[in-house]
């Protein structure tokens, strides 16, 4: 009962985001054929697992006042990792190192960001630019900028396996929007990552290991990173250090800022992102079904998050 | 004077929510043209969401709200203080509303600079704002940027801003409350400049001398009501406070201070020579447990900087501290907490609350990691807490999940010291506690440091206003230029007292010793 209010509570925050999906949806309903299929479905959840993914990280550094630019190469770091090492070591742990290894790697690579953060009180956005720039950079490098190509069943579940139906990715997307909401409203992490970004002078005259949380949130956020870029690999079955992740730090921004938490720091809404990311791989999906260009399909895409934005001021 | 003057402003019937709270019930306000009006009350009663609502800053548009506004005989209901700014309602805020970065000059023109063939006219901008701030009596080049100016000054700034756009309302909101004694008196003689050409003063003011001083008129408000319009000179000081608080002075006042004897037992805090550049040369005090140790000293003499130091908000360069006879090196403030210190810090907007956090989440923030079992809050002990302590010190609330930025200064403190005491702490350092609060929360609060104490808690606490320190401390320890120069206690310790050696900066502990 409680989680029911706190539900209902979350939707009418996120009134403007919700009214948007809602249209979106109704729209295709009508104007899209066989939009109400499972294989629709399916489709619009697969792709858009990895947004939201890279968004509930996102949201958590963004609840804390900074933002992160590298998550998109922290998953093609990752995302190239992973088969190099199962390739190398194949067998049962094989595929266990590849696919702990890379998150473990783009975690530290999340830390690094943090470390630059607090350690030297590098603005987040300046400090999150270098493994922006030289993150994709170290991926390419990894495979020679070489798509590289693979066949491994194990590996496969994770982007393509289904579990009664319904896509693995898509319960884990589920199971870390479920764990980070929770964690966020009812642990003590939780709360002093907002009251970090609310507040941080108040936070560290408080007792608030301010410096802690970050790292430990920008390296949470890398570890997500690393796993929607294993999501990737998996479903494409093959790793391209060049497209895995492109991009995807605006997307992930625009999930969040759409979803209703504050770009400022110290107001967070998980389930808000996740449908900032519906709302975003809707209109992606709209767009693509009838026919609209890609460059038309942009503007469209901008104009959808700015109207999201301006309905939630009011 | 003719007998009814048109008012110039009339508020009737004014009521307005906040999340179904009323902050006004029915209050009025009427402005003459050429007053100085004084509106007091304390801090809660709807002085501020008066002014906001007369400004346009809050509107009245929720399902509760009613009242009618009327400006220069014309019913109005502004949107935003810049359109009531375009109609000739100038307000200077309690904080200074300046961009730090920009010049003097900009400062008083921003908005509204003055062209010439589409280009910004400079030169007449620099001239007119030296006009501006000499009419203020700030000798200041008003090319430098604001943030080099002193608050003092900056706060003239605002005020000659105002000033100068040429308002026919102007209203004070504490301005007062940064100023000394001289500067305080040069914006008398700008209000009564602005009284002589027919403008109107709104002033608002927690100092009582300064109401009598200046004030043709008061409105006091309570709860969210107008109690009381009259001449200033028809009411007295006496019955003034009485009309504010609605409660028999006797509350207010302690009866006879009891100071308790100094005894020599081991003390609970001792800072020996401590030094931290360039604000803190040597700073020797110590403090017992169920002792109320007062720090005064004028403004920069080091009161914030040596309480910080003893936090561990700040490092000090050389001395030694020892805390319950271990000598301590606090890194940062959770090691003093973990060692049950508490800092209540002076800017309760910057250093204080988490304004868009719900009371509850303010008041439990340090005390989280206790109400968490493996890193899970037990939300029911954390409402059992705050419910306690809101019914314990009174805030005024409308529950647990309010927004404390929602709630007055004074309830604001309130949850702050609630955060510190829910951790049940030996030592509270407490700096200017009673700042910008009406008489009756400084009353609550003297109130719970007495109790605290009685408890055998040890206190520091700081405070301007030296009756306060002399009522309610046992020893009074004096700072001059970053140095403990003095230490005051038993029948010695009197306002005048601490007066003469902040003014003669001799150290009595050493004429005693070597006396």
């Amino acid at each position: 009962m409680d989680k029911l209010k706190h539900s209902l509570q979350h939707g009418l925050n996120n009134g403007g985001a919700l009214l948007a999906l809602a249209l979106l949806v109704v729209f295709n309903l009508v104007f899209t054929d066989s939009f109400l299929s499972l294989q629709t479905l399916n489709v619009n959840l697969t792709q858009v697992t990895s947004i939201v993914i890279v968004g509930v990280g996102m949201t958590l550094v963004i609840a804390t006042g900074g933002i992160d630019l590298s998550v998109g190469a922290l998953m093609a770091i990752a995302g190239t990792l992973a088969p190099l090492v199962f390739q190398a070591l194949p067998g049962p742990l094989g595929l266990a190192l590849g696919i702990v290894l890379p998150i473990l790697v783009a975690a530290a690579c999340g830390g690094f960001n943090g470390w630059l953060v607090t350690r030297f009180n590098v603005q987040p956005i300046v400090a999150t630019l270098v493994l922006f720039i030289a993150g994709r950079g170290v991926a390419q490098v990894l495979t020679n900028g070489n798509l590289l190509p693979f066949a491994n069943d194990g590996f496969a579940v994770l982007g393509k396996g289904k579990l009664l139906g319904v896509p693995v990715q898509v319960l884990l997307m589920l199971a870390i929007v479920l764990v980070a909401s929770w964690m966020l409203r009812r642990t003590v992490f939780g709360r002093f990552i907002v009251a970090t970004g609310a507040n941080a002078r108040a936070a560290h005259l408080s007792g608030i290991p301010a410096a802690r949380i970050k790292v430990a949130v920008y390296a949470l956020c890398g570890a997500l990173a690393g796993l929607a870029g294993l999501i990737t690999v998996s479903i494409n079955a093959s790793s391209d250090a060049n497209q895995n992740g492109l991009g995807m730090e605006l997307d992930a921004i625009a999930a969040t800022a759409v979803g209703g938490t504050l770009l400022a720091g110290g107001r967070a809404h998980i389930f808000g992102t996740l449908v900032g990311a519906l709302i975003i791989q809707l209109m992606r999906y709209t767009l693509l079904a009838h026919g609209v260009p890609d460059a038309a399909a942009m503007l469209a895409k901008a104009t959808i998050i700015v109207v999201a934005v301006w309905v939630q001021k009011k | 004077m003719p007998i009814a003057p048109a008012p110039l402003l009339s508020m009737q019937g004014i009521s307005k929510y906040f999340a179904g709270v009323p902050a006004l019930r029915n209050a009025s306000l009427e402005l003459v043209p050429g007053e100085v009006h004084a509106l007091i009350g304390q801090n809660g009663a709807g002085k501020s969401t008066m002014v906001k609502v007369m400004t346009g800053a809050y509107n009245l548009d929720g399902p509760l709200d009613a009242g009618r506004i009327q400006f220069e005989g014309h019913g109005v209901q502004f949107k935003s203080p810049k359109q009531a700014r375009e109609s000739g309602i100038s307000t200077i805020y309690q904080e200074i509303n300046l961009v730090p970065l920009a010049s003097v000059a900009e400062n008083i023109f921003l908005g509204r600079e003055p062209r010439r063939m589409g280009l910004i006219d400079w030169a007449r901008i620099h001239r007119e704002a030296q006009q501006a701030v000499a009419s203020v009596g700030l000798s200041v080049d008003v090319r430098q940027p604001v943030f080099s100016l002193s608050t003092a000054a900056q706060q003239m700034v605002a005020i000659a801003r105002a000033v100068s756009v040429d308002a026919k309302l102007v209203i004070m909101d504490e301005s007062t409350s940064s100023l000394d004694d001289r500067e305080v008196e040069l914006l008398f003689g700008v209000i009564r400049q602005l009284k002589a050409d027919g403008r109107t003063v709104v002033f608002v003011s927690h100092r009582l001398d300064e109401l009598y001083a200046i004030c043709d008129r008061v409105t006091v408000m309570r709860d969210g009501q107008t109690v009381h319009v009259s001449p200033m000179a028809d009411i007295s000081k006496l019955d003034l406070v009485t009309t504010m608080l609605g409660k028999e002075l006797s509350a207010v006042h302690r009866s006879g201070a009891v100071r308790k004897p100094r005894t020599y037992q081991a003390p609970l805090l001792q800072a020996q020579a401590l030094q931290a550049a360039p604000k803190l040369r040597s700073i020797s005090l110590d403090i017992q447990a169920g002792e109320t140790v007062g720090l005064a000293g004028l403004l920069g003499s080091g009161r914030t900087e040596t309480m910080r130091l003893l936090f561990g908000a700040d490092q000090p360069d050389g001395g030694t501290l020892r805390f319950n006879g271990q000598a301590v090196a606090f890194r940062a403030p959770a090691d003093a907490i973990a060692q049950g210190i508490a800092y209540l810090s002076e800017d309760r907007k910057i250093e204080g609350i988490f304004p868009e956090l719900s009371v509850r989440e303010n008041m439990t923030m340090v005390l989280l990691p206790q109400l968490a079992r493996l890193g899970i809050v037990n939300r029911a002990a954390q409402l059992r807490v705050v419910d306690r302590f809101i019914a314990q010190i009174g805030i005024k609330t409308s529950g647990p999940e309010q927004p404390i930025k929602e709630l007055s200064g004074g309830n604001q403190q309130k949850v702050l010291l609630a955060r510190w005491l829910a951790l049940s702490p030996r030592l509270l350092l407490l700096d200017e506690p009673t700042r910008g609060i009406d008489v009756g929360a400084k009353a609550d609060i003297a109130n719970l440091v007495h109790a605290l104490a009685a408890k055998g808690v040890g206190i520091l606490m700081s405070a301007s206003a030296l009756e306060e320190l002399v009522s309610m401390g046992d020893r009074v320890v004096v700072l001059r230029d970053g140095s403990s120069i003095a230490e005051i206690s038993g029948e010695a310790l009197s306002e005048q007292a601490i007066m003469s050696a902040i003014a003669e900066g001799r150290n009595i502990l050493e004429a005693a010793a070597h006396g």
